[in-house]
């Protein structure tokens, strides 16, 4: 059973290690399945893509069937299909809309491919309600660092920056590896910096002088983790320990001031008194604080997911596919294919 | 009992290949010579061979897919769909070695009378490749499916007829090319539609040959 106001949405994301199916009815999550390879990833210390595709392929089936029986639903109650169709790895990209084809193709119904970073905004729809148009949204992730300005996230997503090299996330990866973390880093250098005290002043990059003006809603991490390299190596070579939970907590801290600072100048230049935190580093405990505090005292109000759908997964793409039924979005069709560089200007395909 | 509905589809080679098969006869078929776009190009094609048979996705009762050896990224695209569709329209799916499928179509056309050769291209100057020898109105595999640079392969099945696009890239290697370079659905489609109901098992997982080309961090340290 289903109606115009309620469609039944059914989500697959694979752009990178995570096998996601999620279900949604309107603005409700029924259900977020996920399949991760992150564990075999870990040995090769980075996302392996032949790895993550084949891992896709084996998942898929049994994803998207354990998503439909914890929801309750047969395959011919949905109302429509969606897909990450980009950015992400272009092989892992392919199974994904291989498989929501299939099914659409299946069932009879529309199949809507839609943007990767764009889903990651709209998942707090089936969180938190409605979002503010516009909202000014923050992603932060393994392979994206932006800022977005979103008047309307089915069809109008704006870029106002975002890294210059390293995204967020990767940084996060590269530190882990040099403090001899496992991957992936983020989780491990948030556990270990909870027993560490902030002591390094690490570099913040673009915030300062001239290239703030140039790259005022710009990212860039490199810096900051030679920096980071360069001090653990100095104290390794004069014999001195290194604390690994005090770098862990320094570096963590410049990240997430840097991520926050030009946020919150972005709401306020813009005029937008809405933030929204997405992407697997927003569920980065100091990160949620840190934003939390800077928000509240702004006058802006914050909105983060619960960590589960900050990081890649089905219930986001679901989320997205089904605003974009509701506001009669044209579906995509199914000659379309998966683009590992879509502009997050294409929110659907 | 309601006759037999079945859909094969093979992404393993450079077509995307797809047909529509009643346990005696092909109802339709569609080929496409696509070698980077199986992706856009497979389901609008199972939408076009579905149509042209008078046959709805639901009145489906079997799917048979390649399961290669071929390129990964396009044979994972034929595997994925065929997987999803059997899933939500409730009914089996049949794998079938593509090698398998070529050599059945060679056959079947009465282009080879004894033993021979498929090789098709694994890309990175490499073939897969099995022999087979005629057998009846099919093939009969004679050697596992392999993956080798052509020049590595063994001197008597150098010498032999060889069906695939393998002769066509490496002449030098494998000169007597016979005039078949892709899978065809139809070959497909015939060849499950005799597995199954000889029961012969046939699974989907599939046939890759290679492992994953990257090396763990314990191997990147011991170089």
């Amino acid at each position: 059973m289903s109606t115009a106001d309620q469609p039944l949405v059914l989500g697959i994301e694979t752009s990178c290690d995570e096998t996601g199916v999620g279900i949604v009815r309107g603005e409700r999550l029924l259900v977020d399945a996920i399949a991760s390879s992150v564990e075999e990833h870990a040995r090769f210390g980075g996302v392996v893509p032949e790895v993550a595709s084949r891992a896709h392929l084996e998942a898929m089936v049994p994803t998207i069937e354990r998503a439909c029986r914890v929801a309750g639903i047969r395959p011919s109650d949905l109302d429509a299909v969606a897909v990450t169709s980009g950015p992400g790895l272009a092989g892992a990209l392919m199974v994904g809309v291989a498989a929501a084809k299939a099914l659409a193709l299946s069932l009879g119904r529309p199949l809507y491919g839609v943007n990767h970073l764009g889903a990651h905004v709209a998942v707090d729809i089936v969180e938190h309600g409605p979002l503010p148009e516009p909202t000014l949204a923050l992603l932060v992730s393994g392979g994206h660092s932006s800022l977005l300005l979103v008047p309307d996230v089915t069809a109008d997503v704006q870029p106002l920056g975002s890294t210059i090299d390293d995204a967020a996330g990767e940084a996060f990866d590269k530190v882990a590896r040099v403090l001899g973390l496992p991957f992936p880093g983020g989780p491990h250098i948030d556990r270990v910096a909870a027993d560490g005290h902030v002591t390094i002043d690490f570099p913040r990059g673009l915030t300062t002088g001239r290239e703030v003006e140039r790259h005022r809603y710009d990212f860039s991490f490199s810096g900051l983790k030679t920096a980071v390299a360069r001090w653990v190596a100095a104290r390794e070579a004069s014999g001195e320990p290194v604390a690994v939970a005090d770098v862990a907590a320094s570096f963590q801290e410049a990240v997430t001031d840097v991520l926050t600072r030009k946020a919150v100048d972005a709401c306020r230049r813009e005029g937008v008194p809405h933030l929204q935190i997405g992407g697997g580093v927003a569920a980065n405990s100091r990160l949620r604080a840190m934003a939390a505090q800077r928000c509240e005292a702004a006058g802006i109000g914050l909105r983060v997911p619960r960590p589960g759908l900050c990081t890649d997964n089905g219930a986001m793409v679901a989320a997205l596919g089904a605003q974009m039924v509701l506001r009669g979005r044209p579906a995509s069709g199914l000659a379309f294919t998966a683009d590992s560089s879509q502009p997050v200007t294409e929110v659907s395909v | 009992m309601t006759r037999m509905r079945l859909l094969a589809l093979d992404t393993s080679t450079s077509a995307i290949t797809v047909a529509v098969h009643d346990g005696s006869d092909v109802l339709s078929s569609g080929s496409v010579v696509d070698a980077r776009r199986h992706t856009e190009r497979l389901a609008p094609l199972v939408e076009d061979v579905l149509r042209t048979a008078e046959c709805g996705a639901d009145d489906l009762t079997d799917i048979a897919v390649g399961t290669g050896p071929g390129p990964f990224t396009g044979l994972r695209v034929g595997l994925v769909s065929a997987r999803v569709l059997a899933w939500s329209l409730g009914i089996p799916v049949h794998g079938v070695c593509s090698l398998d499928a070529l050599a059945h179509g060679a056959v079947e056309r009465g282009l080879v009378d004894e033993r021979f050769v498929v090789a098709t291209d694994a890309r990175r100057k490499e073939v897969y490749w099995a022999t087979y020898e005629p057998h009846g109105s099919s093939a009969r595999r004679l050697t596992d499916p392999a993956v080798c640079h052509p020049a590595a392969l063994p001197q008597d099945v150098r010498a032999l007829a060889a069906v695939g696009r393998g002769p066509a890239l490496y002449p030098e290697s494998l000169p007597r090319a016979v005039h078949l370079f892709d899978v065809d659905a139809e070959s497909l489609a015939d060849l499950a539609v005799r597995r199954i109901s000889s029961g012969e098992p046939m699974p989907v997982d599939a046939l890759y040959l290679r492992r994953p080309d990257a090396l763990t961090t314990a191997e990147r340290g011991a170089r």
